[in-house]
């Protein structure tokens, strides 16, 4: 197939020229009905903000440019399918699991997954199995998923349908993915590859493995990322041996019959412009991640950290265009570092955690930018360094799996303080946010170290969701004889 | 022939300069610069179409951003400047027989060149082999350093083009950290009269103030700068920019000014009380 082509932006052209009477959705008439928001996206954008027509193809049921599109998706990624999703990329998740594991069937994944993915097992009623990560005590931080945990957990629920991977985390760090296909696939279990982090590496050169070459069943790619295309879009792929057509089923079932032409034509245009300038493109980003590397690593104290990181397995690889920076050894949290950026400095980065901040570099960056988090970096620790032991040593809390997230999501309950929350079943979520993995789920004990964590993100500034009570004080717990 | 180089001020408001013909028009890697030859102002250069110094005018900002310091403490020994490629600073430092070293870093290799090649009257600063220049990003060359420098002066473009770096405050914290225990940094501090001029300056002053123990401001009459009126900042350890000047001692040096006197430098802190007002609500 020709990559020049961009069947969806060419269709919205060709409609421009057309001039079509519209009389039908959306009401605001290529944004004439509604000049306030005209002046303020611009009469481009709103012109090609229309409904699902003949020459635009349907989303639903792609039978012309849509599917073209998504061919041209499918090859760029190596993929035997490609969707174009309008939902995010949890929309993509969601459809993963939705199309792989049915209700009370098993999915074995790794804690450190996105909210999107524990949120979809309460929809579709599927058992969680955690697989134990690996954690480093100097990062503080979760891991890939070691070969042997993963090894175990499949010999230990020989019944369970798929296996979810993340990778590359948000931090950067890949697993072995190939080898987690090879032997999942051997005990005729699917691989579903959380990749919102990776669109890149289908483009760029020395990149880690894609879920695709390593022969994973589908993956969810969050476009929207290192991608380029607008918020909101996404590709959900599929390996050879998925049934699209039974995939395009569950994406309807829950998807708008309203897709956004702006969405989709951010999708066509970036995967032309990734297919044809990404070795470029992420060379250059590489760059930009290596030498603020250096600089920052220069200091002393701060540790941003790439691939020496490499041990042939829970860290089977790195990606080196994430700049990821340890804080620990200059005694602030990450989230600390984040607040002081964003405040003194006027730098906003993409999140900070207990012990780590990660500022997402992409090809729109300049260099006098990157100039500044460098130097901002090296005031704040001048300015604000700590002593580290006053740092709580983030820690990996095993969840205790009770019941199923859906069963104790929609069961009775009651609510108690958050201290008297010790031996209870938690019935909703807490999520500390960024970088959103969850450290309670419904179904899940609550324990004293749980509390405890709970208690210090809040004091440290995450920002905490999931429970009713915004503001933590108590939480849902399953009603009923304490267990 | 009825040529013009005209500059917005603002928005409403142009400054219009005859000309006589242009010598130099190109985009280097960071910006455009030109020169041209006019029959009030003589010689000009201009960055990203912002004039930057005439013939005619330059010697107020020079000596004001040079030798205001240099009279506070005229032990100074090392010197930093950031930007001014066009010499006009080094120019004026080289009038101190005391000062042992001048780095100077410098982002654009063409506005060296290019002063060099057509502004002889600034560019003889570099005529001083003290005068090390560093071709180079100004942040990025102070990041390490600590203790070093006596004197760092900032002449700066406006905040919007490749100078944006040089009004943030992790660099006038670079500058602080760079500094020894006598050191001053002077900035080009952008005009209090038009709002987007005044916005800026209150945003570096505030940013300095929060960073030097002594923060003050001071002002010259620019004829070719929006308005004519323009600020400098005096920022420092320890050192006050009136209280400490060394008159005697610096008119004893006997050096040849066109603008500065010790006079004229503690009458230049007394501000309009617009411009007062303004600088104490943002310190």
């Amino acid at each position: 197939m020709n990559q020049n082509k961009a069947p969806i932006y060419e269709a919205l052209e060709q409609l421009k020229q057309n001039k079509t009477v519209p009389f039908d959705v959306p009401g605001h008439k290529r944004g004439k009905g509604n000049p306030e928001l005209t002046a303020f996206l611009g009469e481009k954008c709103l012109s090609v903000d229309v409904n699902s027509m003949k020459q635009l193809d349907n989303l639903c049921h792609p039978v012309s440019v849509i599917k073209e599109a998504e061919e041209l998706a499918a090859e760029a990624f190596g993929a035997a399918h490609a969707f174009f999703m309008v939902g995010g990329t949890t929309s993509a998740v969601q459809a993963m699991i939705l199309s792989t594991v049915k209700k009370d069937e098993k999915i074995i994944l790794p804690r450190n997954v996105h909210q999107s993915v524990i949120n979809c097992l309460v929809i579709s009623g599927a058992i969680p199995v955690y697989v134990n990560p690996q954690t480093s005590n100097r990062l503080g931080i979760a891991l890939g998923m070691s070969m042997s945990e993963v090894a175990r957990s499949i010999a230990q629920n020989p019944d369970a349908k798929a296996i979810l991977v993340n990778n590359p985390t948000y931090y950067g760090i890949c697993s072995n993915l190939k080898g987690i296909v090879e032997l999942a696939h051997k005990h005729g279990m699917k691989v579903l590859v959380d990749e919102a982090h990776g669109t890149h590496f289908y483009f760029g050169e020395n990149m880690p493995i894609t879920a695709m070459k390593a022969g994973a069943d589908m993956a969810s790619v969050s476009m929207h990322k290192s991608g380029g295309s607008l918020t909101q879009s996404s590709v959900l792929l599929c390996g050879k041996d998925m049934n699209a057509d039974y995939v395009r089923k569950i994406i309807n079932l829950t998807q708008t019959t309203s897709g956004s032409y702006l969405l989709l034509s951010s999708l066509d245009i970036s995967r032309r412009n990734l297919a044809l300038n990404g070795v470029e493109i992420f060379k250059k980003v590489e760059e930009f991640a290596t030498y603020a590397r250096e600089e920052i690593n220069g200091f002393g104290g701060y540790y941003a950290f790439s691939k020496e990181l490499i041990n042939g397995d829970s860290i089977y690889d790195f990606d080196s265009t994430k700049l990821s920076i340890n804080t620990y050894e200059i005694g602030l949290a990450g989230i600390e570092v984040y607040d002081i950026l964003r405040d003194e400095y006027d730098i906003q980065i993409e999140f900070g955690d207990l012990t780590n901040i990660l500022a997402y570099i992409s090809v729109g960056d300049i260099m006098k930018n990157l100039e500044r988090l460098i130097s901002s970096l090296g005031e704040i620790k001048r300015l604000y360094k700590k002593d580290k032991s006053r740092l709580l040593n983030s820690q990996y809390i095993n969840p205790i799996v009770e019941m199923s997230p859906q069963k104790a999501f929609f069961a009775d309950k009651i609510s108690k303080p958050l201290d008297k929350c010790v031996g209870e079943i938690s019935c909703e979520f807490v999520i500390c946010y960024p970088p959103g993995i969850p450290v309670l789920a419904p179904g899940e004990k609550i324990t004293k170290d749980i509390v405890e964590y709970i208690k210090y993100s809040i004091d440290k500034g995450c920002v905490i969701t999931g429970p009713e009570a915004m503001d933590i004080s108590r939480l849902n717990v399953l009603k009923g004889e304490k267990r | 022939m009825d040529l013009w180089y005209s500059e917005f001020h603002t928005k409403n408001v142009k400054l219009s300069i005859k000309v006589s013909s242009e010598l130099l028009s190109e985009q280097s890697r960071y910006q455009h610069i030109a020169v041209f030859d006019s029959p009030e102002f003589g010689r000009f250069l201009t960055l990203d179409g912002v004039m930057m110094l005439t013939e005619k005018d330059e010697f107020i900002y020079h000596e004001m951003i040079t030798h205001v310091p240099m009279s506070v403490n005229p032990d100074i020994k090392t010197v930093l400047v950031i930007g001014a490629g066009d010499g006009g600073v080094l120019r004026e430092l080289n009038k101190y027989k005391t000062i042992e070293k001048i780095d100077l870093v410098e982002i654009d290799e063409r506005v060296i060149e290019v002063c060099k090649q057509y502004l002889p009257q600034t560019a003889c600063g570099f005529s001083n082999p003290a005068a090390n220049v560093i071709i180079g990003d100004g942040i990025k060359f102070l990041r390490n350093k600590e203790n070093e420098y006596d004197l760092i002066i900032v002449d700066s473009t406006d905040p919007s083009g490749p100078g944006e770096v040089l009004f943030s405050k992790e660099f006038y914290g670079n500058c602080y950290n760079a500094l020894t225990e006598h050191g001053i940094m002077v900035n080009q501090h952008e005009s209090p009269f038009y709002a987007n001029d005044a916005d800026a300056m209150i945003r570096a002053h505030k940013k300095i103030s929060k960073t030097f123990e002594v923060s003050k401001v001071y002002q010259a009459h620019i004829p070719t700068y929006p308005s004519g009126h323009w600020l400098f900042g005096f920022a420092s350890k320890g050192l006050h920019p009136t209280r400490d000047i060394k008159e005697e001692y610096w008119n004893s040096l006997d050096l040849e000014t066109k603008y500065y006197t010790t006079r004229l430098h503690k009458g230049s802190f007394c501000l309009p009380k617009y411009v007062e007002e303004m600088l104490k609500e943002n310190e």
